[in-house]
């Protein structure tokens, strides 16, 4: 009789570890995603940073006297760049989208850089770069909402407690641009 | 979602040995019904294993060669590198192989039997017809295949019930021109004159080997239905924008163009059935319906408009 209740006891003890090992890996492997997840965002900041010389050089070619519009460009470029900490990046980022759609929307005025092949490929480049860094940010927060269900949630909670897995935070579109589009003629 | 992932993965690996247990029995069948004991059994099942395995390493191959597609180039098509680069960063998938298909019809495919060892192929139809973001719906529905690992399900159906057809093929015709009557007489006799029950036994198998390919098809459509489905719907979660999809869906069913390279072994792979259809199909009854590899375009869409 004893015999059975010390294995019982035992397999319940080894299924317990079970658990919590399998439940402690799954909390570091999520947690390394998120990590990968925000690099992955930065990734492809850098990759736009690094289209925008070429494009306003190819837009020089044609369209040299729109100065204004090549110079909005360059300038929310580098204030993105040089952006220190998740605020002002944002900020950043909506006036280069802003800058950018402006450059764009010019190659209607002028059909030879509408034409022009190099053109089309970085527009095709930047806004396959726009997706991607949307798509970053909405596996980041898809990961960041599995990793902090799991801290929050029944037992796991217990274990992310033990070992200081902390909630992450999310990433928050800016107010701005959560809001209704503004037109205007 | 993940935890329909992860019960769908279970799912295919059960399809999987099913299948592979399938093929099995009407090895055996096959091999009980032409003769030779159990030497000719264990030879048709070392088959039937060599054939699975096989077809678990090599049948994306087959798939996208007899689709005729090729390797797609970035410099070719950038805009096709750039959206699925895209889906694969919002889903945490590595990027596919990608190759495209001269085919004026619009329609694509997933193939490969891991999310490490997968394929996207797309006619180059699909990129006249669809704009960017209908495109990325339909790789975002494909790319739904390879990560619910429909992929390993569907490809390996390929193989097998080509297996399965080739099999019951072969051993009816063996027993037709009676080849294999003589020896399994022999047999019998052997074992003193067989007795009812191994003359019910080899009935069973001949009705066995008879059905077969019947039966390999209706699982193969069944698994495909249901997939489509989901993968529709685990789309749409990747783009966050079920529009897209529904128009691609829309022009999908307004194009009555049919693509040529395909053939019914592969008819499941595709986004949108290859073969074409005709008006009266859809007033048919259910018993058609069940050797349809797809659910109709129009059930599908009105889904998606649901979310």
């Amino acid at each position: 009789m004893a015999v059975i209740v010390v294995i019982i006891l035992v397999v319940v003890v080894v299924l317990l570890a079970i658990y919590a090992i399998a439940s402690y890996n799954g909390l570091v492997g999520l947690r390394n995603r998120i990590e990968n997840a925000w690099a992955q965002i930065d990734v492809q900041l850098k990759r736009r940073y690094d289209l925008i010389p070429n494009l306003v050089e190819t837009v020089k070619g044609y369209a040299a006297h729109e100065r204004e519009t090549l110079d909005a460009v360059i300038t929310a470029r580098n204030a993105g760049m040089n952006a220190q900490g998740p605020h002002d990046q944002a900020a950043a980022e909506n006036m280069l989208t802003g800058a950018l759609k402006s450059l764009f929307a010019l190659s209607e005025a002028y059909p030879d850089l509408k034409a022009n092949q190099n053109f089309a490929q970085l527009q095709e480049e930047l806004t396959g770069t726009e997706g991607r860094i949307a798509y970053a940010r909405q596996f980041y927060n898809d990961t960041v909402y599995r990793y902090n269900t799991k801290i929050q949630s029944f037992p796991s909670n217990v274990l992310a407690g033990m070992f200081h897995f902390s909630e992450r935070e999310y990433f928050q579109a800016d107010d701005d641009s959560r809001g209704p589009v503004q037109v205007q003629f | 979602m993940y935890d329909q992932v992860a019960s769908n993965k279970r799912r295919s690996w059960l399809l999987v040995v099913g299948f592979a247990l399938f093929v099995g029995v009407v090895a055996v069948a096959f091999a009980y019904l032409i003769g030779g004991g159990p030497f000719g059994i264990a030879i048709a099942l070392i088959v039937a294993i060599a054939t699975s395995w096989g077809a678990y390493w090599k049948s994306d191959t087959v798939a996208l060669r007899i689709s005729r597609a090729r390797e797609a180039t970035v410099e070719e098509f950038p805009r096709y590198h750039n959206i699925v680069e895209g889906l694969c960063i919002a889903s945490g998938l590595p990027k596919p192989r990608l190759y495209v298909i001269d085919d004026p019809a619009p329609n694509a495919f997933a193939t490969g039997r891991n999310p490490r060892n997968a394929a996207v192929a797309v006619t180059t139809g699909l990129f006249e017809k669809m704009n960017r973001i209908e495109l990325e719906g339909v790789l975002a529905h494909e790319l739904s295949h390879v990560k619910n690992y429909d992929i390993l399900v569907s490809t390996l159906a390929v193989t097998m019930v080509g297996m399965i057809a080739l099999l019951a093929d072969l051993g009816v015709r063996m027993l037709w021109w009676g080849g294999g009557r003589n020896s399994h007489r022999d047999y019998d006799n052997r074992n003193g004159g067989g007795g009812g029950p191994q003359a019910i036994l080899a009935i069973a198998g001949f009705a066995l080997l008879l059905l077969s390919p019947l039966i390999a098809v209706l699982m193969q459509r069944a698994v495909s239905r249901r997939r489509e489905t989901l993968a529709d719907v685990s789309g749409v979660e990747m783009t966050r924008y079920p529009p897209g999809l529904i128009s691609a869906l829309e022009k999908l069913r307004d194009d009555s163009t049919v693509v040529h390279a395909t053939s019914h072994a592969t008819a499941h792979l595709w986004i949108e059935q290859p073969s074409a259809q005709t008006e009266e199909e859809g007033k048919l009854s259910r018993f058609n319906r069940m050797f349809d590899t797809h659910p109709p375009l129009d059930e599908r869409i009105a889904l998606l408009r649901e979310l």
